[in-house]
Formats: structure tokens, C-alpha cells, sequence
């Protein structure tokens, strides 16, 4: 090799590494991303009262109400260290009804982010604190009902809808709530999911971008996700122990499909 | 004028403002001398006069039931001890018939946990529950909060007590907070005698107390006479089947347990019991003697010997009920600071 090409090569890596540093992400600026939860059912996407979807029982179904709280975001980088969203800026309600709710914008320093964490309903410190601490989706007088304000506590996952299965009136209707309870424990309802990004594609948050985790949300795995249940056994979850069954399989709803950096 | 004068009529002007200030001090909670320190988090939402009044205006007003008919007040009457006197069960919006017995609000700042069941563990959050249950109030939150805005007086009243006029959940809560924690029945017989401001106990009185102490006040713990503790006293199911506690816990231990009410008051707050099925004290009485069901989690204090009920004779149960007339407080039920403004 001759001088030239040594020192042409040696310009080549210098400029690769240039571009790349470039990349480099800045961990003292902050950008924005957002989470999508982009609800289906199976292989189709969720239409509120109009769609009819399949579990896998085989039984049929139509939703009419889908909302649920997701809270305590935090995002692990390549190297495993953990950015975790300050508390209060980590409170999302996302309601099928209400199109711009699918998205959970929160800041987060520039980085590489592989896997992503959150909990399915609302913590139980932010449950019992004092009113002044919750405000917008945590109001509990002003949150769509998704509130138990005789048995103080947040919903955390709402679907209502009918399916010829269910006896009676033919509609079903969980309501899944319970932080662990007060002054007496209760049930503990509060589910932690978590996301790997690296098949999908990891988040590359950078300033001046948005990086979008785009999640697929199949709320027919809420009848299947772990344990596998019959619209026609169990119409009615809202205040009984059978909420536990169905919060378990709540965090099977959740799958990476793509990242837009 | 010299500069004398001048001083002179700084100082008058100065007196004359603090006499002003004197005759309008308000008096904020006080803990009584024979209470314990209250359980309510004044620290995050002190009693001002401006809060504790524009409380008092909101807890009379229908203004925050869906078609502006019922109150607070309308099943918590002052002359009741703020409970729904001579009703087993209230009737809320259009007529519409509960399942329990409106309890009676008095030293909520002591409460640890409020209904029957003990649902809601903050006062801030229980008004919620009243408001938009359907045969309560049966009103929306944000309806109640849009009515208030295009009130004439409401923004302003908000704005003295708050510092502004916006008007959102927290604020209308701890208005209503503010004036259910000044309502403090401190001043009965009984408080007179443990505060030895000369009251004194008759012989009758006296022997109540101690058959009180002995068989009641494991429970209903002075000086609030109860221990706001679960428990199930051996009424039976009642016909609305309500599980009480267990409702809230889903714990098979809690089923049919009920929170244990003060006793302060008694004479005002007949019927008694969780869906008001005993009419007078003699009643109560008799069945703690001699009707308790022994139900899968009747409370242990409640079975001696081996056999359910206290087995209290009937002279026993009269020196009780002598015992329990000391702590209605009279002065409670007729204070015009707690009466509708």
C-alpha cells in the first residue's frame, strides 16, 4: 500500500468516525419521544362498536369502550443504565375514543434506547396521595369514570362491549382496578409490561426528532393473554377476584412493532 | 397639626384596627383538650374562614345534585347531628332509597376511613361518592364545577378562599373538607365531666360507665367512642345483603363486617346500624345482650363464655343507655356556624 492510499483510508475512518460522532447522542439534551398504543384485535384493527372480532375461544365480540391508564415509563439504553420519566409527567390515559390519547409524549435525554417499561394503571403512591397531586387524567372526579370513588382507587383498564356469548344482555364488562388497598391490603391489579426494542427497532432519540415507539395493543389477548377465560363464564369483571386473572393477562396486550426515528 | 398629634392619631387608627381584627378573628380547628391529634392532613389544606364558609355554602347548596334538589344537607341534618333522623335508609334525587344509614358527620378530622364500609380513605375524596352516585345526588363532577363558573358569587367566593377563581376538583373538595373538619362534638355531659369543668356523673351515670367500660368500649373507644375498626357485631344479614367490608377488601374475614359508628350524639341519630333496623337504644341494647347471631366472623368481644351476646340484664342496659344520654351534646346540634348561611 502506498502513502496515498494509507493516508486516503486513514481520511476514510477519520470521516466515518467524523459522521458517526455526529450520531453521537448528547446525554445532557433532552428530546422528545413518543409511545403509540395502536389498539387491535387479532388482525384487525379496533373499531369501537362497529368491528367484530374473534378470542380465542372462538367466541365473537364488539367493544364499545376501551381506555387504560399507562404510567411509570421508563426506557433502558444498549449499555443497561435506565432513564426513568420523572413521576409526574408519566400519566397517560389512552382512550380508543379520543384519537390523539394513543400517543405518550414524554422528554427523554438523547440516547439509544433498547427496551421500554411501563406499568398498566396508576401506582399505588399516586393513588393515595393528596388531591393537589392529581391533576388532568389523574383528576378523580373528572377522568371518565375511570375512578372507584367508593372504594377510592383508579381504574386501570376499562373495556365494555357485546358479544352474543355473554348471558343476560349480552354485554361484557371489565373494569380492572385495585392498588393493593390502604389501611387493608387488597388485591394488587397494577401490572408492569415490558418491551424489548431490538427486533423492531431500537429508539434513536436525538434533539430536533421525534422517535416514535409504535406499539400494537391486541385486546383480544385480555381474554387469553396468560390464562385463557369464556365471555361466557366470566361476562362481569369489576369487583371481584377474577380482576386478578384478567390483570395478568393485560400485559400480553402489548407488542413492539416498529420505531419511527 | 405637630408631630404629636400625628402620632397620636397612628396609634388610635392602629388600635382601631386590631379591635376589628379581634371581633373578626375567626377560630380555626382546635383540638379539644380531651381528644387525641386529629388524623386530617391540615397541612395541605388549612381551615381559613373564606374555605371553611364557602364549605358551609357548598355543603348546603343543591346546586351539586344533577337537577339542583339535594344537598349535603338534605340527609345530614344539624338538628340530627348531621345524619337523616328517623330514616333507616335516605331517600337521595328523585326519591330514590339508599341501602344504608346516612351516617352522622361529626369529628370526621379524627376519621381514618369514612362510610360504612370504610371505602375512601381521605375526607378530599369522599364528597365524590355522594355527588355522583345515582340515587344520591347523581351529578357529574365537571357539570357541578360548570354550574359554580357561571354562579354570580361562586368564582368570587373561590377566588377569597383560594387566592383565585378557578374552580377545579381539588378546591371544591377541600372547601367541603374545610367545613366538615370544624364539625367537632366536643361538648357533651360526659366531655365536661372528663374535662373537670365541674360536671358530674350521676350514681346511675357512673354505674353506666364502668358496665361501659367493660363491655362496650373495646369497640367504641373513648374519647371518640369508636376504634374505626371492622367488625361484624352479630346483626345478621341485612335485607339488602350488603357484605359491608368485604366490598372494599374482597377478604372473606371482612364479610358483613361494618365500621364501628361513635356513640357521640345518640339522641339525635336514631335509627341505628349500618341500614338503620333498630329504632331506640333499647333495642341496641337488647341485642347485644341476647340476639346476637353467631355469624362466620362475629367479633370475639362479642361471645362470652362460649355463647354469643353480653348477657346484660335489664338493669344493666338502662345504666348504659344513662351512660350513653351523657354524650349528646346539644350545643353540637344548635351552633349557628354550622347551620345553613
Amino acid at each position: 500500500m502506498n502513502t496515498y492510499i494509507r493516508l486516503a483510508l486513514a481520511a476514510t475512518l477519520f470521516l466515518v468516525s467524523c459522521s458517526k460522532d455526529k450520531d453521537q447522542p448528547n446525554e445532557t439534551a433532552t428530546s422528545d419521544l413518543s409511545i403509540e398504543f395502536d389498539n387491535i384485535a387479532g388482525d384487525m384493527n379496533l373499531h369501537l362498536n362497529t368491528g367484530t372480532y374473534y378470542n380465542a375461544s372462538g367466541e365473537s365480540f364488539t367493544v364499545t369502550t376501551l381506555m387504560y391508564y399507562i404510567s411509570n415509563i421508563s426506557l433502558k439504553r444498549a449499555d443497561g443504565s435506565v432513564y426513568t420519566v420523572p413521576q409526574e409527567d408519566s400519566y397517560f390515559l389512552i382512550q380508543e375514543d379520543v384519537a390523539e390519547s394513543r400517543f405518550a409524549k414524554v422528554k427523554v435525554p438523547e440516547g439509544d434506547y433498547t427496551s421500554l417499561q411501563f406499568i398498566v394503571g396508576v401506582d399505588s403512591l399516586r393513588s393515595t396521595m393528596d388531591i393537589s397531586e392529581r391533576k388532568g387524567v389523574l383528576d378523580p372526579a373528572q377522568n371518565r369514570g375511570m375512578y372507584w370513588e367508593w372504594n377510592s382507587g383508579y381504574i386501570f383498564f376499562k373495556m365494555e362491549g357485546t358479544s352474543p356469548a355473554a348471558p343476560g344482555d349480552n354485554k361484557f364488562r371489565y373494569h380492572i382496578g385495585f392498588f393493593g388497598g390502604y389501611s387493608s391490603p387488597t388485591l394488587n391489579n397494577i401490572r408492569t409490561v415490558n418491551i424489548d426494542l431490538t427486533q423492531g427497532g431500537i429508539a434513536r432519540v436525538r434533539s430536533g426528532r421525534t422517535s416514535n415507539i409504535h406499539l400494537m395493543v391486541d385486546v383480544s389477548k385480555v381474554f387469553s393473554g396468560v390464562h385463557s377465560f369464556r365471555i361466557e363464564d366470566q361476562p362481569t369483571a369489576m369487583f371481584n377476584t377474577f380482576t386478578a386473572t384478567v390483570a395478568d393477562n393485560l400485559p400480553s396486550m402489548f407488542r413492539h412493532d416498529h420505531t419511527e426515528n | 397639626m405637630n408631630n404629636r398629634i400625628w402620632i397620636a392619631l397612628f396609634l388610635l387608627l392602629f388600635i382601631g384596627a386590631c379591635t376589628k381584627s379581634v371581633v373578626e378573628h375567626f377560630i380555626g380547628f382546635e383540638r379539644p383538650e380531651n381528644f387525641p391529634a386529629p388524623h386530617y392532613h391540615f397541612e395541605t389544606n388549612p381551615v381559613t374562614k373564606e374555605g371553611f364558609e364557602l364549605g358551609r355554602k357548598l355543603f348546603y347548596d343543591p346546586i351539586l345534585s344533577r337537577n339542583n334538589t339535594i344537598s349535603c344537607g338534605t340527609c345530614h341534618i344539624q338538628s340530627a347531628a348531621f345524619t337523616h333522623h328517623g330514616h333507616d335508609v335516605s331517600h337521595g334525587i328523585d326519591d330514590k332509597l339508599g341501602t344504608r344509614n346516612s351516617p352522622a358527620i361529626m369529628n370526621l378530622a379524627w376519621g381514618k376511613s369514612f362510610f360504612w364500609d370504610g371505602g375512601v380513605f381521605d375526607l378530599d375524596l369522599q364528597p365524590i361518592a355522594p355527588i355522583t352516585n345515582e340515587v344520591e345526588m347523581d351529578e357529574k363532577i365537571a357539570n357541578v364545577i360548570a354550574k359554580l363558573q357561571r354562579s354570580p358569587e361562586y368564582p368570587n367566593l373561590f377566588a377569597r378562599a383560594f387566592g383565585s377563581p378557578e374552580i377545579n376538583t381539588e378546591r371544591l373538595m377541600k372547601a367541603l373538607s374545610q367545613f366538615m373538619v370544624m364539625l367537632i362534638s366536643s361538648d357533651s355531659k360526659y366531655d365536661q365531666v372528663m374535662r373537670g369543668e365541674g360536671a358530674v356523673f350521676t350514681s346511675d351515670e357512673q354505674e353506666g360507665y364502668e358496665l361501659f367500660k367493660t363491655h362496650c368500649g373495646g369497640c367504641h373507644k373513648e374519647p371518640l367512642f369508636t376504634d374505626e375498626s371492622f367488625r361484624d357485631n352479630g346483626i345478621g344479614i341485612g335485607p339488602f345483603n350488603d357484605e359491608g367490608r368485604y366490598q372494599i377488601t374482597l377478604n372473606e374475614n371482612d364479610r358483613y363486617k361494618f365500621k364501628v359508628p361513635s356513640l357521640r350524639n345518640l339522641r339525635y341519630t336514631a335509627p341505628y346500624m349500618h341500614d338503620g333496623r333498630f329504632i331506640t337504644l333499647e333495642g341496641v341494647l337488647e341485642h347485644y345482650s341476647h340476639r346476637i347471631k353467631n355469624t362466620a366472623n362475629l367479633d370475639p368481644l362479642l361471645i362470652r363464655n362460649g355463647e354469643p351476646g353480653l348477657k346484660l340484664g335489664t338493669d344493666e342496659q338502662k345504666k348504659i343507655i344513662a351512660f350513653l344520654n351523657t354524650l349528646n351534646d346539644e350545643k353540637f346540634v344548635t351552633n349557628k356556624r354550622f347551620s345553613a348561611p
